[in-house]
């Protein structure tokens, strides 16, 4: 031995072998709380506009996790994100025009300002939810398939791909900002006014919609827990912190993070799904850089590389948000940057560092062990 | 025949040949030393040989006639062939234990995997410090770690970058110990070292390199009274 002190702490079995949520108990925790929310949300049927909210941040959650599992977990930082929630939001949108369209008759303003008809053929078959929900994950998946294979296979890393992922959903952004996509061009798409045969204003929907997300959000940070537990897991920790070296040991890295970026898609577009019906429109907006870059704060804030501080993050942020924007809209853009700079400088591990309150920065934590 | 065969290899940056129609053979069972003034090209070797960097021109074959620089970094490491790197190499956020698991390979066995890592983990001696995450190891075990994740996976090449570079006396001493256990008659081991007390205690030969080229190459005895190598080492 070289007679160093063992500074570092002993960690117990649990928390390698991830049996659950065994090892992370602020994880199960919180899992614990979205779901007694989403009773809460049934039995006490608070003011619409609470439930709404909440189920808005549970949206966004759903979404900062997506984004957590690729550049926490993977160490690919996405700053187009906002492309994969987009094309679920879409999709989700075609699905409630068609829908509407066919149960009340009446024809979606786009269609009028277009002077169509009818809807062009490829909304054919969105009447039908199914359907719907599999072009709305199947569509992210393609996308992010053949933009993470060209740019893991040319071996585009670090800082390039994020600028390339900023470029494609800007440029998806004045795509969708065209009349002629037959997708609303800059006015979106709205009135939304039937959701499964209901009409969106009958009481319940808005409680159904939230606890739908709630639901979801539990599910998929069950799902994303019992990924980054598992041998996979510890591959893509391995691939993060050194990709060259972790191929020097036979692994091909190209297929893991395809694999987890693909996922990491259809995640974000299920939050977009969900998303959309609760706010009742989608136009480019939620294309811009903006939200893209705000998804990477939310994750950053909340301590990245940890999946309760991607929801903590989104939540904090976001319920911030809904408050100040109503109170001081103009001094939005000035919080979020001093938030920033306040996380970046004192907590360096986000706001998770509160949660275990170390508020020292890590290289003072780490005992002297390194060089 | 050899294990490893090296064949006029050259590799370039720019205008600049880090190594120039290099030559080299490894026998199976063989430690090997490869010695040579700062920036004589020796990493660059074990860069063309794991397939990190692609050569201008010339081959690497191993024993069974697999051609190297036409294979991935992953493909060259499952044909049997792994690299301890200069810079210590561990996964900082994984465990002793994991970062081991991870050298076995991919597809290994959970029975397999379970042997290697205890043979691994008492071969190396960090028995004591397998759910240490391996970012807060001392530099020495981390050294070690590294020797142990190549081990892990039963190599038939093994190739070492500086083994014993920033180490104690006492914890060069132990690394030797743990090299001469890593020798087997069907696998050959390339070192790479500036320490000569270390290199004569593990190696059987010596081959000289000098500006990507070979300057010498036969026991270390005859290459301490080489006068080309003495000329060498003493200019720089
Ligand atoms: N990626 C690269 N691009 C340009 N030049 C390089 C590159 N890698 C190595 N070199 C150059 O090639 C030469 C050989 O470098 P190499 O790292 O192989 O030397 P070395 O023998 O391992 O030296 P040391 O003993 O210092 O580790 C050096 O002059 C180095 O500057
Ligand atoms: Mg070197």
């Amino acid at each position: 031995m070289s007679g160093a002190v063992d500074l570092s702490p002993r960690i117990p079995a649990a928390r390698r072998i991830g049996a659950g949520f065994g090892g992370d108990p602020l994880l199960a925790g919180l899992v614990g709380l979205v779901l007694a929310s989403a009773l809460g949300l049934v039995l006490l049927q608070p003011a619409p506009y609470l439930v709404n909210m909440i189920g808005q941040l549970a949206a966004f959650a759903i979404l900062a996790v997506s984004l957590d599992l690729v550049w926490g977990y993977l160490g690919i930082l996405s700053l187009g994100h906002g492309l994969f929630f987009a094309i679920g939001g879409y999709v989700c949108a075609m699905h409630l025009l068609a829908h509407a369209y066919a149960v009340t008759g009446r024809a979606p303003d786009l269609m009028q300002f277009m002077g169509w008809k009818s809807l062009p053929a490829y909304w054919a078959g969105l009447t039908n939810a199914p359907y719907a929900l599999a072009l709305a994950l199947g569509l992210a998946v393609a996308v992010a398939f053949a933009f993470g294979l060209a740019s893991f296979r040319s071996r585009v890393n670090g800082v390039y791909f994020s600028i390339i992922s900023q470029a494609l959903v800007y440029v998806a952004m004045l795509l969708m900002f065209r009349n002629d996509t037959g997708l609303g061009g800059n006015n979106g798409m709205t009135g939304f006014d039937v959701l499964f045969g209901w009409p969106m204003s009958t009481p319940g929907i808005a409680t159904g919609l939230a606890v739908a997300t709630l639901v979801a959000l539990a599910g998929v940070l069950a799902g994303a827990r019992a990924l980054v537990a598992s041998p996979l897991g510890r591959r893509m920790l391995a691939c993060r912190d050194d990709e060259a070296r972790l191929r020097t040991l036979g692994y091909g890295t190209t297929r893991l993070k395809l694999g987890i970026w693909c996922l990491s898609a259809a995640i974000a577009a299920l939050a977009g799904i969900l998303y959309v019906p609760q706010v009742g429109i989608i136009n480019p907006r939620v294309l811009s850089p903006d939200l893209s870059i705000e998804i990477a704060v939310w994750v950053a804030i909340g301590g990245m590389g940890r999946l309760s501080g991607a929801v903590i993050g989104a939540v904090a942020v976001n319920a911030l948000k809904f408050w100040l924007s109503a109170a001081l809209p103009e001094a939005w853009p000035f919080i979020l940057s001093g938030l920033v700079l306040a996380v970046v400088l004192g907590l360096p591990n986000g706001l998770l560092d509160l949660a275990t309150l170390r508020l020292r920065p890590t290289w003072l934590r780490r005992g002297g062990a390194r060089p | 025949m050899s294990a490893l065969v090296i064949d006029g290899l050259t590799v370039v940056f720019g205008a600049f040949r880090a190594l120039d129609g290099l030559s080299l053979a490894v026998d199976p069972g063989e430690v090997r030393a490869v010695i040579g003034p700062n920036g004589a090209g020796k990493t660059t070797l074990l860069d063309a040989i794991t397939g990190i960097t692609r050569p201008k021109s010339g081959h690497i074959h191993l024993g069974d006639g697999l051609d190297l620089t036409k294979r991935s970094e992953a493909e060259i490491a499952r044909a049997g062939v792994r690299r301890k790197f200069q810079k210590p190499s561990v996964f900082p956020a994984l465990t002793v234990r994991e970062n081991l698991g991870l050298g076995c390979g991919p597809g290994c066995p959970a029975a397999t995997r379970s042997a290697r890592l205890a043979a691994a983990l008492s071969e190396t001696g960090l028995e004591g410090r397998a759910d240490v995450p391996a970012g807060a190891l001392a530099h020495g075990e981390k050294q070690w770690l590294e020797i142990g994740m190549v081990l892990a996976s039963e190599p038939r090449v093994i190739l070492l970058d500086e083994p014993v570079a920033g180490l104690s006396d006492a914890e060069t001493a132990r690394t030797a110990e743990i090299i001469g256990t890593l020798r087997r008659p069907d696998r050959a081991i390339l070192v790479i070292e500036h320490d000569m007390a270390f290199v004569e205690a593990v190696t059987d030969r010596v081959t000289v390199l000098h500006e990507g080229r070979t300057l010498f190459e036969g026991g270390m005895a005859q290459a301490r009274a080489d006068a080309r190598v003495i000329e060498v080492f003493l200019g720089r």
